[in-house]
Parts: C-alpha cells; sequence; structure tokens
C-alpha cells in the first residue's frame, strides 16, 4: 500500500504528467493566490442544522486551485498524508479535467475520500507539509478542497466507480463497530472475496461519523453512499448487535467466524469530576450530539428530547466541542460559547472549524476552566464558575502548560452546558475478552505493523487503539489490518 | 425488526409483552435489560428482560404507560414490530446463597425483581417477596413472583389489596421477625430510597436497580450518570444494580426530572 519513491517517480514521469508541467511555468503558478472554498453566509446557516457550511469548489475553481499545485519532484506533502495518498498524481488530473480519474486515484490509498476531504485536520497534515507551506511561506495548495471536489464529482457524476470483487472464498470475517476504520476494512476484504459481516451496537451505520460530526459538517447523504456501495459489493450491515453481549466471540466462532477486526472506537465520556457537574441541564458532548444527529431530537416530531439553551457553554476546544457549540447555536442559543482552559493557538480542533465559528458569532472564552456549577432549586443548572488561567512553561505535549491565576473566578449565568472534554477507549470488548492485552488507558494493544492483537484471530484498529484519533487514522488501520489479516488467514491454510 | 408474540394487559397501565429474540434469549442473565425503539421517529427506552425462553427464542418484557414512549410500545399488539431492539445490556446480578432474601418490588419494579427473585430462589435462599403499589390494580405478576417466594405480602397505599401501608411497613415487619441476610429494592426512586434507609438502619446489605435516564445503553453519553460511593458512575454499564446504602438518590430524583419540561410538551402533543 505504501507508495514508494520509484512508484511516485515512475508515475511523475508519464508523458501527461510531464507535458502538464511545462504548460505552465512555476514561477507563475506560485503568484496564484489560493482559491477560497465558498460558504453560506453564516447569517443564514445558523438557522439550519443541516445545512453543509461549504458548499464546494466549482470546477472552474478546482482546476485553478489545482494549477497551484507545482508537481514537486520530491512531493512532500505525500509524507504529511497519514495514508500516503499519491497528492501531485491526484491533483493534476484535476488540473488536466480529469476528475474521475483524480477520484480513482484518491481510492487507491483512501476508502472514503468525501469524507476526509471534509474532517481531516489538512493544515496539520498534507498542507503542513506542501511546499508553499514550508518552503515559500505562502497558502499551501487546498489539497482537501480538491480531495472533496474529486470525490464529490465522482458521486454526482452518477458513474462511480464501485471496485471488482474476487470470486468468494467462503471464509468468513467480522468487524466489530461500523466507524470508519471497519468500513475501510470491509471494503478491502470484501475485494479479497472474503464474506464479511458488520456488527454494529447502534441502530445506523457509520459510527461517529453519524453519531457524532453534524450535518453541517458532513452531510449523512455522503457517508450514505458509501455504505449503499459496500453493501452492493456484499459486505453485510448487521444492527442492533453489541458483540460481546447480544453473542460473545465464542458463539460467533462458532457460527463460522475466523476473523475479527475490532474498531469499537472510543466512545466513553470523560467528566471533569467538579461540584455539581450532575445537575440536569449538563451533559457530555456525545449524549448532547447524539441526541440532535442520530435521535433527531432537535425536530418536533422526533420522540427524543433536547434542551434547547439561550445560553450555552462548551467545554473544551477540539472538534468535538466546536461541534457542539455550533449545533447550540443552530438550535437557538443567544450566546453560545466555548470555555477552554489554554490559549486559542493550542485548540486541537481543525482550524477551518474555529474560523466557521467565530464567524457564527462563537463567543472564545480561552484560558478559563470551569470549577464549579449551581443550579436553580429544582436541579437545573444555571451558573457556572470559572477560574482565570495563564499559559506556564511546556509540558510533555510541548504546549504550554495552563496555571490557574489565584483569586480569579467568576461565574457567568448557564442554562446549557455540554462538557467536551475527551473521550475514553469503549470499555466493552477488552472487558468481555479475557487474555486480551490492554493499556493502562483500556485501548487494545496490537503489532503496529499487522494491527493484530494478543489474541491471534482478533485484529484492533481506530480510537479503541489509538484513543481519540482521527477518521483517516482509523482508516488507515482498517487497511492494515485487512491485509495482515489476508496473510494471516491464508497462511492458515497452508 | 423485533416480532410480538403476545401481549397480556396487567391493568390500563401496565402490560406484559412476549418478543421474539433468540439471541438474546440465549445470552441474558437476571439484571440484564434492553433497549428498544417503537419506531423511525421512537425515543431509545430501556427495558428490563423479566423474562426468557431460551426454547422459544422469546423474552418477557413489562411495560407502564409513562409518557410518549412507553405509550407508544403499549399500543402495539400481537404480530405488529418493534424497529430495534438491543441487548442484553447491563451487568448481570450477582446472585449467591447467602439465606434469607427479602425482595421488595414497588409497581412496574417487580418486572425486573422478578428474574432476580427467581434465581436467588434457585441458588437456595429463602426468599420472601413485597409487592407493593398505590391500588390493586397495580400489582403485577403476583403469581410469578409466588413461584419463586417462600412468602408473599402484599402491599397497598389505600389497602384495596393485601395489607394497607407502603412497602417500608412490610419490610420493617419482617427484619423484625426473622433474620434478613440481603435485600432487594427495586421500583420508583422514592421508593427505593426509603427502602434502603430502613435497611441501612439495620445493617441489611441491600441491591437497588437504577431506572436513570439512558439513551444509547453502551456507556457512550453519560445521560445515565449517578453518584454510587461519591463516584460518578454509568447506570448502563457500571449498573443498573448498585449497592443501595451508595446511592445517592436525591440526585437519581433530580436527574429523572431532568427532561420533564420537554416530556410534558411531547405529551401534550401525543395524546
Ligand atoms: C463530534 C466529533 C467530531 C469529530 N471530528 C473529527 C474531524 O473533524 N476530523 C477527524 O479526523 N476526526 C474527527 N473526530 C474523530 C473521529 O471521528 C474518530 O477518530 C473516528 O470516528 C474513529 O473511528 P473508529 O472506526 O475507530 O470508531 P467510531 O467511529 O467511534 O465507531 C465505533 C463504533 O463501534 C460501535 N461499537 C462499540 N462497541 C461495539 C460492540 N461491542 N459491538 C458492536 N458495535 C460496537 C459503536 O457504537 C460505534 O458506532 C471527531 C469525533 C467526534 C466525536
Ligand atoms: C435499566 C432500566 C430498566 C427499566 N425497566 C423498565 C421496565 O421493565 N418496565 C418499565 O415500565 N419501565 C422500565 N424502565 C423505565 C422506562 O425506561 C421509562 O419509564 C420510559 O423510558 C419512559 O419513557 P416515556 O417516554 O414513556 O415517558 P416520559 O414522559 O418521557 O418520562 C417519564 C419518566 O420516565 C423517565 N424516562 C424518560 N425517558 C427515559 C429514557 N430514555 N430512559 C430511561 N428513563 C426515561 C423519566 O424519568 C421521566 O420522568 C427502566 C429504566 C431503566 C433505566
Ligand atoms: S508539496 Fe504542495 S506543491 Fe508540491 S506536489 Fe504536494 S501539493 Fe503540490
Ligand atoms: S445510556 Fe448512554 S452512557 Fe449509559
Amino acid at each position: 500500500m505504501t507508495t514508494n519513491k520509484e512508484y511516485l517517480l515512475i508515475e511523475r514521469e508519464k508523458e501527461w504528467r510531464v507535458e502538464l508541467r511545462k504548460k505552465i511555468a512555476n514561477k507563475e503558478r506560485t503568484t496564484k493566490t489560493r482559491t477560497q472554498m465558498p460558504e453560506l453566509d453564516p447569517f443564514v446557516r445558523i438557522r439550519y442544522q443541516d445545512r453543509e457550511v461549504n458548499t464546494g469548489l466549482t470546477e472552474k475553481q478546482a482546476v485553478a486551485e489545482a494549477s497551484r499545485c507545482l508537481d514537486c519532484p520530491n512531493p512532500t506533502c505525500i509524507d504529511g498524508c497519514p495514508v500516503s495518498i499519491n497528492i501531485p498524481k491526484f491533483i493534476k488530473y484535476i488540473e488536466q479535467g480529469s476528475f474521475l480519474e483524480a477520484a480513482k486515484t484518491l481510492k487507491e490509498t483512501s476508502a472514503l475520500p468525501a469524507v476526509c476531504g471534509r474532517v481531516c485536520p489538512q493544515e496539520k497534515q498534507c498542507e503542513a507539509t506542501c511546499f508553499y507551506t514550508m518552503k515559500l511561506k505562502k497558502d499551501p495548495v487546498a489539497i482537501g478542497h480538491l480531495e472533496r471536489f474529486a470525490a464529490d464529482y465522482e458521486r454526482e457524476s452518477g458513474s462511480m466507480s464501485v471496485p471488482e470483487v474476487a470470486a468468494p472464498n467462503g471464509i468468513k470475517v467480522a468487524a466489530v463497530g461500523s466507524g470508519p476504520a471497519s468500513l475501510s476494512f470491509a471494503g478491502d476484504m470484501i475485494k479479497l472475496g472474503y464474506d464479511v459481516t458488520v456488527f454494529e451496537a447502534l441502530h445506523e451505520i457509520g459510527g461517529v461519523l453519524k453519531y457524532g460530526i453534524p450535518e453541517f459538517r458532513l452531510p449523512n447523504k455522503i457517508v450514505d453512499v458509501e455504505l449503499a456501495n459496500l453493501e452492493q459489493m456484499g459486505v453485510k450491515f448487521v444492527r442492533n448487535f453489541i458483540v460481546g453481549k447480544t453473542a460473545s466471540f465464542d458463539d460467533l466462532k462458532e457460527e463460522g467466524i475466523e476473523a475479527f477486526f475490532v474498531a469499537s472506537g472510543a466512545g466513553l465520556p470523560r467528566f471533569m469530576n467538579i461540584p455539581g457537574e450532575n445537575y440536569n441541564g449538563i451533559m457530555s458532548s456525545n449524549e448532547y450530539l447524539t441526541r440532535v444527529n442520530l435521535m433527531n431530537a432537535a425536530s418536533d416530531d422526533f420522540d427524543t428530547p433536547i434542551i434547547k439553551g439561550k445560553n450555552v457553554a462548551v467545554i473544551g476546544g477540539g472538534n468535538t466541542a466546536m461541534d457542539s457549540v455550533r449545533t447550540a447555536k443552530r438550535l437557538g442559543a443567544e450566546r453560545a460559547m466555548i470555555i477552554y482552559r489554554r490559549s486559542r493557538d493550542e485548540m486541537p480542533a481543525r482550524v477551518e472549524e474555529v474560523h466557521h465559528a467565530e464567524e457564527e458569532g462563537i463567543e472564545f472564552l480561552n484560558l478559563a476552566n470551569p470549577v464549579e456549577y449551581f443550579a436553580d432549586p429544582k436541579g437545573k443548572v444555571n451558573r457556572v464558575r470559572v477560574q482565570r488561567m495563564e499559559l506556564g512553561e511546556p509540558d510533555a505535549s510541548g504546549r504550554r502548560r495552563p496555571v490557574v491565576i489565584e483569586g480569579s473566578e467568576y461565574d457567568i449565568p448557564v442554562d446549557l452546558v455540554v462538557v467536551a472534554v475527551g473521550v475514553s477507549p469503549n470499555p466493552l470488548i477488552p472487558s468481555e475478552v479475557k487474555d486480551l492485552k490492554v493499556t493502562k488507558w483500556g485501548t487494545i494493544v496490537v503489532n503496529e505493523e499487522t494491527m493484530q492483537s494478543s489474541i491471534p484471530e482478533l485484529f484492533a484498529g481506530g480510537d479503541i487503539v489509538r484513543g481519540g484519533a482521527t477518521v483517516i487514522l482509523a482508516m488507515g488501520d482498517g487497511r492494515k489490518a485487512a491485509a495482515s489479516m489476508h496473510e494471516y488467514l491464508q497462511e492458515k491454510r497452508k | 425488526m423485533t416480532q410480538i408474540v403476545e401481549k397480556v394487559l396487567f391493568s390500563e397501565k401496565v402490560a406484559k409483552f412476549i418478543v421474539n429474540a433468540p439471541r438474546i434469549a440465549r445470552s441474558r442473565k437476571p439484571g440484564h435489560f434492553v433497549i428498544l425503539r417503537v419506531d423511525e421517529k421512537g425515543e431509545r427506552i430501556p427495558l428490563t428482560i423479566a423474562d426468557a425462553d431460551r426454547e422459544k427464542g422469546t423474552i418477557t418484557l413489562v411495560v407502564q404507560k409513562m409518557g410518549v414512549s412507553s405509550a407508544k410500545l403499549f399500543e402495539l399488539n400481537v404480530g405488529d414490530k418493534i424497529l430495534d431492539l438491543v441487548g442484553p445490556l447491563g451487568k448481570a446480578t450477582h446472585i449467591h446463597n447467602v439465606g434469607t432474601v427479602l425482595a421488595c418490588g414497588g409497581g412496574v419494579g417487580v418486572a425486573p425483581m422478578l428474574p432476580i427473585v427467581q434465581a436467588f430462589k434457585q441458588a437456595g435462599n429463602r426468599v420472601i417477596s413485597i409487592l407493593a403499589a398505590r391500588n390493586k390494580d397495580l400489582i403485577i405478576l403476583e403469581d410469578e413472583i409466588r413461584k419463586w417466594s417462600d412468602e408473599v405480602i402484599v402491599m397497598t397505599d389505600d389497602g384495596s389489596y393485601g395489607t394497607k401501608g407502603l412497602v417500608t411497613a412490610g419490610a420493617e415487619m419482617v427484619i423484625q421477625r426473622e433474620t434478613v441476610n440481603e435485600c432487594i429494592a427495586i421500583g420508583p426512586a422514592v421508593m427505593m430510597k426509603f427502602t434502603s434507609m430502613l435497611t441501612k438502619k439495620y445493617q441489611i446489605p441491600t441491591q437497588s436497580s437504577l431506572n436513570a435516564i439512558m439513551v444509547d445503553g453502551t456507556g457512550m453519553c453519560g445521560a445515565c450518570r449517578v453518584t454510587v460511593g461519591g463516584q460518578t458512575m454509568f447506570t448502563c454499564i457500571d449498573g443498573p444494580e448498585f449497592d443501595a446504602h451508595q446511592i445517592d438518590f436525591d440526585e437519581l430524583i433530580m436527574r429523572l426530572g431532568g427532561y420533564s419540561d420537554e416530556e410534558k410538551l411531547a405529551s401534550e402533543r401525543y395524546f
């Protein structure tokens, strides 16, 4: 799967690429400015939970942006991509107008390009190592936006290439969970001819892509198209089935499943354990987003209730916090604020999301930390006490450690608080499978090359191995696990 | 989709459903529950598995009509289908031979208590069960409980059946009469709170099964958090049964009202 240097060079020396490079001088390419992603007006979009903020590049815009790419002899962007997509190749196809070829190139390495183009933290990955960023100190090529363009183009063209599937080999394998790690695993295994079943605990397939990331950032229909493709290729999806509870691994082995890929995610929300945190109106971001995204709670004709806060505080600075606070704004909050203990520069959220949040009128209370909640006599939260922080010495992660400013507490009126301070690995599988090696944080221990756990027929990947990570890393794990599970099963048969 | 194969009305507000769920019938243990969603627009609600038949591949649920979601289920009939049903969830009850077990069930809490009573009896304990409700109509599963109990005491608030009085009166009578080694208290939160206070006074270890508000039931959302022994626990994966003497019942009662405004609106729209 890894694109080696030689292969990249051969591809780069193909005639069409050479020709294309000659067409525009590098000097001219570098004078062009980065194309802005068209987006819905902030005043309009904050009224709709389900309208995507970024509307997508037009063909003309995409070609223009693609022509900024220098098709570097040493494409450092690829080093920044966790799955080593052949970036200049797909971008050059776009420049050439061969959009379907561009999409095909993406699919050589990424199972869900339409998703990754939308949610990858490109500014920390490929775009951070783009020649423009590193050497020219200019805005990088909009690799993420181009990825999304190519994938959307293919989907909307109706000529989506359904990959070839090998003749069935009759060997049964299963994936536990249906997030991005499992979906990419399932895609690769079905292509190799395996009989693949994906088990999901919830009533919907997709993991965080469905219950976590909101419509305004990742429309469900995009995930659904991918699911339909997998189904068409023969992948079986079983909803409402908790592996380890509904049936044990042993039961499933008896039914003929020979190997498992566990990608059960990092579902367990963390709280801060500060006084008053269990008052009503205080909930985890998982609860808040699940109610809205999975259960449709914001819509009156659905039965699941949701609290529509007027003064909403979201604790944390990651993607989950941004998704929650922007959801609250869309559900009618007059004041929707982020309370984050470090400074804006340290926020782990994608830069684009922070930027969009600002445009939407989200308030940022940086260098502040909640210390206590207060409630009315019925137990409904009405006030949060925050403490001011300042940045001290760098900690182990290299980020400057926030330290408390003594005596700086003050109160803010709130009627809804969403706690988004991280998640822990889902404990279900580790607690149901004895002899499975886990770390002290509860993540499953695997061989990094093969994704195989301490139990030979059990492979694992995604957030259950990495703790809270990213969609692209989860997908990469799924592909790696598929390749090595294939090897393992073939070896076993010799 | 899960098919309903039998429905028995216990009262105007309480019904028993037997549904097809072969996998769950095989893997469930006393103390486990399921989460179901009646239709596309429905809410995910937790219900205890009151009984199961491995051979027939069915499980038994007993539901009390409270608000919209339980009413939607209540209205279904034999042959109808429940869109989503997942389980078994939660930790199974720790069943052991302790001597004499006093099982106190309030209202629909008798349903989750039934499999526990059965298991304790089968483990060789002397089991005394107290069934308590506001009135005669709300006493459920009496025959089933009798089958697995050495003695059954019925208490009603209005005296329309059995002895007039609260569950705690019945419990105290038993405790003063003979040695009770362990107690189970399942029912409305207030009932569990007072039963727990009573058994604490007599230092009898007590288990309660909590009915916290849930969404996913897999530990993913934290809606079901309760404070036990000063620590936050998730009812769905750490429970639903806990050491009653450690539970912060007042917090539970407060949290059960967390969506009361929204629920009232939903009921007004629905009924
Ligand atoms: C709100 C939010 C926003 C995010 N935004 C971004 C972003 O912008 N960019 C990015 O790269 N990443 C983002 N992430 C992180 C990213 O979504 C995760 O890293 C990724 O989804 C992990 O994939 P996974 O396949 O490991 O598991 P998940 O997507 O977590 O899926 C796991 C699935 O397994 C199921 N499951 C668990 N146990 C069992 C069992 N025993 N049996 C059956 N099923 C089981 C769960 O119900 C769940 O559906 C975000 C996460 C959240 C919560
Ligand atoms: C582990 C467990 C086992 C249970 N077993 C049974 C049982 O065997 N039989 C039975 O009749 N009931 C049982 N319950 C309670 C049952 O789930 C609720 O009565 C039901 O969800 C109420 O929904 P509603 O829409 O009809 O009522 P609503 O009008 O929405 O609310 C009525 C009350 O039910 C509670 N409630 C509301 N939504 C939920 C929810 N999603 N999850 C839990 N509680 C909620 C609230 O405290 C509220 O005050 C159990 C609950 C738990 C947690
Ligand atoms: S580093 Fe930037 S300019 Fe060079 S090939 Fe990659 S995307 Fe194009
Ligand atoms: S119901 Fe969501 S964590 Fe328990």
